[in-house]
């Protein structure tokens, strides 16, 4: 009994960072800076479009990738605000419906890459010793390559689609977590609550999952966060080099890869696609530099 | 004659992680170009292979053999320089990566003078007037460089400055016309030295006009990440004793800010640049489809449409082990600049 009561009076000495105070936290930082808090909006909106594609688009069949000959590349018009493109669909109706793979997977490749490298960095920072040299000598090794070259190259060997493209993004992207946790579990497995735990002969499974993870979870999300818009760009230029979504189904990369032919005359087949891109990664990335000033989830290394 | 020898020290043992790391970094780029494909000696001899090449193809790689032998074979032909054969053109791919490389290392150096060059300058002028319109200005244009696809750059500034304006070519290195009457004869396949060594004046106006476009896309990035963390390290190291006792003595202002200031704000930065690199040799592929330029990353794109797979695997171990090298280099030129990392 003892004992207990002096780890909790040694926790209260040392309280664990809280998730759900730094969620509350994130909601003031955003609500203060009139920036993050337009892109939070332009985020929602794209997450909107994104979930209501089909009942938003003009012409959702269209947009999912049937061609309809008559009406190939027509000009702008009210019925088709930007127009169409060489196989008759409405250049609208394809971007809408195109906001779902560009949201999905590049959550999708974020969350799966957390969920390898976080266990990866919480095991080596906080046991160290040839276990950490050996997780940290693997991550080095893929942090050797430029990410997009590994991605594409893994892409190639596991064959064209959609699903090999996320998953080469995330045998290229899991490194990057498996570093930040690793850097924070270092730090963590110092503290007074974790020595405690230890001290009262706590298994080190358990102490990983239930004290040094959770802990974790807040920087994470920030860099998560942070990260989802390079996902985006990188998607996109897979795409745009044909390893990513497969014609007809619709995707930005593509369809800015589609139109270039066409771009002096029909400019708007290429440029809007590409437009929205750069909207959505701009808007991750202006929330991104806000959360970072305030909690830079890099502070621990 | 202490801190030669710990620098010499430090040289040393980074040249020999990074033997390392190529050594891993061949047995990543040996599981993907063997054992992740589902049958790999296909993919070797391309679409039309019949079940005899199949066979002989498995023998010449090994792939019937266990795995640290197929490593080992791997290795055996990566150093004896044989990349294996290019599917679409029957030429050995290191040869087919050679005659393009300059194309690309033209491109991309340029790129990274003009990302170096404005990314400090811009930095070190949004730092001074931290907190005006123009460092609010300089921030918002580093974050729109890191948000826009490369890809889409280049065909925004096509549209401006060939489709509307008419001042600049529309895509490759030179124009074709160039070909007949001032032929630029090639020594480096560097155009911009060849036109030079050779005096070939008009060619060299006309291969800096074609570099502008592609060279400014791809810079893009690096040069707003290096505005950024200059500007970031600027602002530290201003406020540290040393600068405030400079304004004390009443130093001149561009002196402190110039050589005092940026002297120890410029260590920092040679990281990102390492970094950014990376960026860049990828990047350059999208510039080269978008502008037309014959280097590597048309090499590339052509490959993957072709499912050109020995050239794909070949340009990524070349881009890899690239990457190490600059990182090396990047390394070494630091502990020039800044002994206390070699110390540390």
């Amino acid at each position: 009994m003892a004992i207990k009561e002096s780890i909790s009076n040694i926790q209260s000495l040392d309280t664990p960072p809280q998730s759900r105070r730094t969620l509350v936290h994130i909601a003031q930082v955003i609500l203060r800076d009139p920036l993050a808090l337009l892109s939070t909006i332009i985020i929602i909106v794209f997450f909107f479009v994104a979930v209501f594609a089909y009942q938003l688009a003009p012409f959702p069949e269209q947009g999912a990738g049937k061609s309809n000959p008559a009406t190939a590349m027509l000009d702008p018009s009210p019925e088709h605000p930007i127009g169409t493109d060489r196989l008759g669909r409405d250049m609208l109706s394809r971007i809408i419906i195109a906001s779902r793979p560009a949201l999905v997977v590049p959550i999708v490749v974020v969350f799966l890459a957390v969920i390898i490298g976080a266990p990866l960095g919480a095991i080596a920072g906080y046991k160290g010793g040839w276990l950490d040299e050996v997780i940290m000598r693997i991550t080095d090794l893929f942090l050797a390559f430029p990410f997009l070259l590994l991605a594409m190259s893994i892409a190639t060997a596991l064959g064209r689609g959609l699903d090999k493209a996320a998953i080469a993004l995330i045998v290229s992207w899991w490194p990057w977590y498996t570093r930040l946790t690793r850097s924070i579990a270092a730090s963590l497995s110092q503290r007074y609550f974790v020595m405690a735990a230890r001290s009262i002969g706590v298994r080190d499974s358990v102490i990983i999952l239930r004290h040094i993870l959770p802990n974790c979870i807040s920087p994470i999300l920030v860099q998560a966060t942070i990260d989802l818009g390079l996902v985006i760009l990188a998607m996109g230029g897979l795409a745009f080099l044909g390893l990513g979504t497969q014609p007809p189904a619709p995707d930005w990369g593509l369809m800015v890869s589609d139109g270039r032919t066409f771009i002096f005359k029909q400019w708007w087949l290429s440029t809007y696609p590409g437009l929205a891109i750069f909207i959505v990664v701009l808007a991750f990335n202006l929330l991104g530099d806000t959360l970072r000033d305030v909690f830079d989830p890099r502070q621990y290394r | 004659m202490l801190m030669n020898l710990q620098k010499a020290e430090y040289i040393l043992r980074r040249l020999l992680t990074s033997v390392f790391v190529l050594l891993g970094l061949t047995v990543i780029t040996f599981f993907i170009a063997r054992v992740v494909p589902s049958n790999a000696a296909a993919l070797y001899i391309g679409p039309k292979a019949r079940p005899e090449d199949i066979e002989r193809v498995t023998k010449l790689l090994g792939l019937d053999k266990p795995l640290p032998v197929q490593y080992l074979v791997y290795m055996r032909d990566v150093l004896k320089g044989d990349w294996g054969t290019s599917i679409s053109s029957k030429r050995p791919v290191l040869q087919e990566i050679a005659s393009r490389f300059p194309a690309t290392f033209e491109l991309l150096c340029t790129a990274m003078i003009i990302a170096v060059a404005t990314g400090i300058v811009v930095g070190v002028i949004s730092a001074q007037w931290q907190g005006k319109w123009l460092d609010i200005l300089v921030r918002a244009a580093s974050i729109v460089g890191v948000s826009v696809p490369a890809f889409w750059l280049g065909l925004l500034l096509q549209i401006l400055f060939f489709r509307n304006l008419n001042i600049l070519p529309l895509s490759g290195r030179v124009d074709s016309d160039l070909r007949f009457t001032h032929p630029i004869m090639v020594t480096t396949g560097i155009y911009l030295i060849d036109a030079i060594i050779h005096q070939n004046w008009v060619a060299l106006k006309d291969v800096c006009l074609h570099m502008i476009l592609p060279a400014l896309t791809l810079a893009a990035y690096p040069a707003s990440l290096i505005a950024r963390m200059t500007r970031a390290t600027m602002l530290e190291v201003q406020s540290q004793d040393y600068i405030r006792t400079a304004r004390a003595y009443g130093l001149k202002e561009s002196f402190i800010v110039y050589i005092l200031a940026l002297k120890n704000a410029i260590s920092p930065t040679l990281t990102v640049i390492g970094l950014t690199l990376a960026y860049a040799l990828t990047g350059s592929f999208f510039v080269e489809i978008v502008f037309n330029w014959p280097g590597l990353g048309m090499f590339t794109v052509r490959s993957l449409l072709n499912l050109d797979y020995p050239a794909i695997m070949g340009i990524t171990l070349f881009g890899a082990i690239g990457y190490v090298l600059i990182n090396l280099l990047v390394d070494i030129v630091q502990t020039w600049i800044d002994p206390r990392i070699s110390l540390s």
